[in-house]
């Protein structure tokens, strides 16, 4: 990371197998650098102060909020959007597949950081519990669905992973390269 | 033709595109040369407004424009009446509408007084925090009950009080039935009410093409015909020069029918003086100013019974909020008046209400739309008669409903759409009966809650019963199209936000065409697709669009039959339509594709007969002499923790009528969302006012949404009663799982904590109000704390 002037910086981010270099403001919020800068807008925004969830990315393989990072702290880290989660419409992540089955979206704004929550939730805990799994999307809104469905989902998501997937595939994120 | 794709759980064809962040939403509009607008608000509830100094943020980098009320020149004006009080006599109603910036005044707030354009929003932002308003301060009118004293401040000057409007409505003689009377129960009921809260918030880009003379407005609305139209007016075009797309909508709930906002007036104006796109976006906190809320009644209700538990009148006096301003006519409170009744045959109703300004954001329709505080009154007040004359809660609400050939069942009174409030069909015992049986009420009542009891558990069981009036007028349209790949369009003027029309209108298409659903294309919400219609509001998406849809494929069905006949040279009736072609019955080998059968319809040469048109394409239009009438019975179980206060449900049940159903796996999606918002608003969600009209909770942080550690499984079954009001029999269904949830949780609290003899006559509540409940009740009865 350079420092080009009192408010300018650049910094270097791999974003879904892409390494991107950007100089901008400092203070340009890591969700607003995906969503109008890379023009990734997967990623939503729903509150702008962590408290929802829907911006959720991730970081180095871990959940994180978009909207309360600046883009420069994601400098030299590797960052997965909902873009980068599956390979298309067509082929989509078995958690995307089980979403669609279960119906676990409505208007669909939420759901990626309820998917971008749920990838490392589901390799640290490929069986979980409804107890576990309410717990792990407790801070994640939804208006529409009621969780009922989501909760569904994960349990559907799960039970395809570990039969389907191999441990060591579903370990290792990206399941495919953009580089 | 064998039912195939109508009544399936079929999964969504919109799915895929919300999956992978690739389905467009307002916001993930980017236009070249696009500039960013911020708002300066109100920070006062109530306040003269003397000077506006806009000189230091005008000479900030990247400002490029700032605008007052004064700047807007002719185009200032308050905005229109989205609807007129209904036509009921001796009404009184005085008009104020929403303004696009303040002038002279502020009335609650987070109002908008100035806008700045910047080159980001960002810059636009810093600039709007240097813009310097001189404000003097007035008290404001926060509660509704103080809002018509004689001393209340006044809000709108030119009125004499701060009365919208006083409506009354009644049915047979409530006087007659006060004396045939052996009870008659008073109570006085407080609902609060929360924000739609949608993931969300509101947005807009403009964009005037100034060659081409066009203006494109993308808006977060969920009537984008309507808006067009407005707008086209405001700003002198053709309708034809303005185009309003609701792309994909991060769930709307009623906040989003609202029109016009400042900013939708506002966006396109700029756009078109300054001769660039421009974007707003709603930040979260501005969203809980400047959206629309649904918020506070205060009904003073009784109720006169024989000794028997049958219901003889209702008397019902309330106050409605309709907040700073009342742009939408008088829909919440007539649908609380409207609701009330719900399943029962009551001969004598008299309901009077005012609906008053106070100095707090505007209130229009929000998921229930006002029927949640007409159930609350009436389910309370049964909960209250079953207590006082010891008739079991179930049985007393059984001999009071409304008997199966007794429909269509007039009940006396103007609806919302101003059409008699008329129930088309239901059965509510069958689906008392389901809901009594499938919660095991006697079971937990005689067995389960007694032995939990004597473990020192406060459990409790709820069971109420609502209506919900859905599927109103005036019309919607449609559009469907073979095109020649064989694949169906469909185009229909409402706009979409979530509720599954991708596919569920697609069905209804489907079923007529023998196409597989994922082979029709449906674009809503583009007036450039389809010209005419009205918009999502009043559980009426399904039932009105559904069947103009319906219509217009059954058209588009003959015209594939005509021409087949024709072409094959055999009759109509031998003819089938399924996996994606027309053919003989029996005669695989005859097929012919329906995308050659549309080239053929519109060939090259040769000539269209008279009297027929080219293509496999029609236009129909549904528009309900009045509303289909939903209902159901929610229950539900919960434990509630005496020391905390704390709630749990252990079971929530919900047996539901909305007539025929398109899709059941989008149907219970819908429920089970509403169950969630009744839910938070029973329990958690309240917006909290200082005296001074300041919000207190105006975040995430503090406003209480439900989580999914507090909403619990929930328990669907079905009735089903066509309505015949539509050729499909279809019943809306997107609010009648918030409308029940607040009598519901009342009766089943009170029933867990039975030993303080509770009367829970509030919504919402939350651990620390009940907690208070609870105190004041152990001192009445001198309950020592154990």
């Amino acid at each position: 990371m350079e420092k080009e002037s009192e408010f300018l910086v650049t910094f270097t981010v791999t974003v879904n197998g892409r390494q991107v270099t950007h100089t901008g403001e400092a203070r340009l919020l890591l969700s607003d650098f995906l969503r109008h800068e890379l023009n990734l807008t997967g990623t939503r925004v729903g509150c702008e102060h962590g408290s929802c969830g829907a911006c959720t990315v991730l970081m180095d393989g871990q959940s994180v909020r978009s909207c309360i990072m600046l883009a420069v702290q994601s400098n030299g880290h590797e960052l997965i959007t909902v873009e980068g989660l599956g390979v298309s419409m067509q082929e989509l992540h078995p958690l995307q597949t089980a979403f669609r089955e279960k119906h676990g979206l409505q208007c669909g704004y939420c759901t990626a950081g309820f998917l971008m929550t749920l990838v490392p939730f589901l390799q640290e805990n490929p069986h979980p519990t409804e107890v576990e799994i309410r717990t792990a999307i407790s801070g994640n809104i939804c208006r529409c669905t009621g969780y009922q469905n989501i909760v569904e989902a994960v349990k559907l998501a799960a039970e395809s992973m570990s039969t389907e997937v191999s441990a060591e595939l579903s370990a290792t994120l990206p399941p495919h390269s953009h580089a | 033709m064998a039912t195939r794709y109508f009544g399936k759980p079929i999964r969504r064809n919109e799915d895929p595109r919300l999956l992978t962040g690739q389905a467009l939403f307002t916001d993930d509009v980017h236009l070249p040369g696009l500039l960013h607008v911020a708002f300066v608000r109100s920070n006062y509830a109530h306040a003269w407004i003397h000077g506006i100094d806009t000189s230091v943020a005008a000479s900030m980098p990247g400002v490029v424009a700032i605008y007052n009320a004064e700047d807007l020149g002719d185009y200032w004006k308050p905005g229109p009446l989205l609807l007129p009080p209904p036509p009921v006599e001796g009404h009184v109603f005085h008009q104020r509408t929403q303004v696009p910036l303040a002038k002279g005044k502020v009335r609650h707030v987070g109002e908008p007084i100035v806008v700045v354009v910047a080159e980001s929003r960002y810059l636009a932002e810093d600039a709007a925090e240097r813009v310097v308003v001189e404000y003097e301060p007035l008290p404001a009118v926060i509660n509704i009950e103080e809002a018509l004293r004689a001393d209340a401040p006044l809000i709108h000057e030119g009125l004499e009080q701060n009365l919208n409007a006083h409506l009354v409505q009644h049915k047979g003689n409530y006087e007659a039935a006060l004396d045939a009377a052996d009870v008659v129960i008073a109570r006085t009921f407080r609902y609060d009410r929360g924000t739609a809260a949608a993931m969300e918030n509101r947005g807009i880009v403009a964009s005037w093409d100034g060659k081409s003379e066009q203006l494109t407005m993308w808006d977060t609305t969920q009537a984008p015909i309507s808006i067009r139209n407005g707008l086209a007016g405001m700003l002198g075009l053709s309708e034809k020069q303005v185009r309003v797309i609701a792309p994909f909508i991060g769930g709307g709930f009623g906040p989003k029918i609202m029109m016009f906002y400042p900013e939708e007036v506002l966006l396109p104006w700029i756009s078109m003086r300054l001769d660039r796109p421009v974007k707003w976006i709603e930040d979260r906190h501005e969203n809980f100013f400047s959206t629309t809320q649904e918020r506070g009644q205060v009904h003073e209700a009784e109720i006169a019974l024989t000794k028997d538990g049958r219901v003889l009148g209702v008397k019902d006096v309330f106050l409605h909020d309709a907040g700073a301003y009342a742009p939408y006519g008088l829909t919440v409170p007539i649908n609380s008046q409207c609701t009330l009744l719900g399943q029962y045959d009551i001969p004598n109703y008299y309901s009077e209400f005012h609906a008053v300004f106070t100095n707090k954001p505007i209130v229009t329709p929000y998921r229930g739309a006002g029927r949640q505080h007409g159930v609350f009154v009436m389910e309370r007040l049964l909960d209250i008669a079953a207590r006082e004359l010891g008739i079991d809660r179930v049985e007393i609400r059984r001999r009071n409903f409304i008997p199966p050939e007794k429909f269509p069942y007039n009940n006396e009174i103007i609806y919302q759409d101003f059409a008699p409030l008329i129930y088309d069909s239901g059965n509510y015992a069958e689906a008392m009966d389901k809901a009594v049986q499938l919660i095991g009420y006697e079971r937990f009542l005689q067995e389960e809650q007694p032995r939990l009891r004597a473990e020192g558990k406060h459990v409790g069981l709820g069971l109420v019963t609502y209506v919900e009036g859905t599927g109103i007028g005036p019309y919607e349209g449609a559009k469907v199209t073979v095109e020649v790949s064989g694949r169906v369009s469909v185009a229909t003027g409402i706009g979409t936000q979530g509720q599954g029309h991708y596919t569920s209108f697609a069905q209804i298409v489907a079923e007529q065409l023998g196409v597989e659903v994922e082979n029709v294309r449906l674009v809503t919400g583009d007036t450039a697709e389809f010209y005419w219609g009205a918009g999502t509001f009043a559980s009426r998406g399904a039932v009105v669009a559904g069947n103009a849809i319906h219509a217009a494929a059954v058209s588009v069905r003959q015209k594939i039959l005509r021409k087949a006949s024709d072409e094959m040279e055999v009759a109509e009736e031998d003819l089938e339509l399924s996996d994606g072609v027309v053919r003989v019955k029996g005669s695989p080998e005859s097929a012919i594709p329906l995308g050659e059968l549309a080239a053929r319809s519109n060939p090259l040469r040769g000539a269209v007969r008279p009297g027929s048109e080219p293509g496999l394409e029609s236009t129909d239009y549904f528009g309900p002499e009045r509303g289909a009438t939903a209902s159901g019975v929610h229950a539900m179980i919960v434990e509630v923790d005496a020391e905390t206060m704390m709630v749990e449900i252990k079971r929530y049940l919900v047996v539901h009528d909305c007539g025929v159903v398109i899709n059941p796996m989008i149907l219970e999606g819908q429920i089970h969302g509403g169950v969630a918002q009744g839910i938070g608003n029973a329990f958690y969600e309240q917006l909290v006012w200082d005296e001074n009209g300041q919000l207190l909770n105006a975040s995430f942080m503090d406003y209480l949404l439900p989580t999914s550690d507090t909403v619990p499984h929930i328990e669907t079954d079905h009735v089903a009663t066509p309505s015949p009001l539509n050729p499909l029999g279809i019943k809306g269904a997107g609010e009648a799982g918030a409308i029940p949830v607040g009598p519901l949780f009342a009766q089943a609290v009170e029933d867990a904590l039975s030993e303080f003899k509770l009367e829970i006559l509030e919504i919402p509540l939350s651990p620390n109000r009940l907690f208070e409940l609870v105190e004041a009740a152990r001192t009445a009865l001198d309950v020592p704390h154990g």
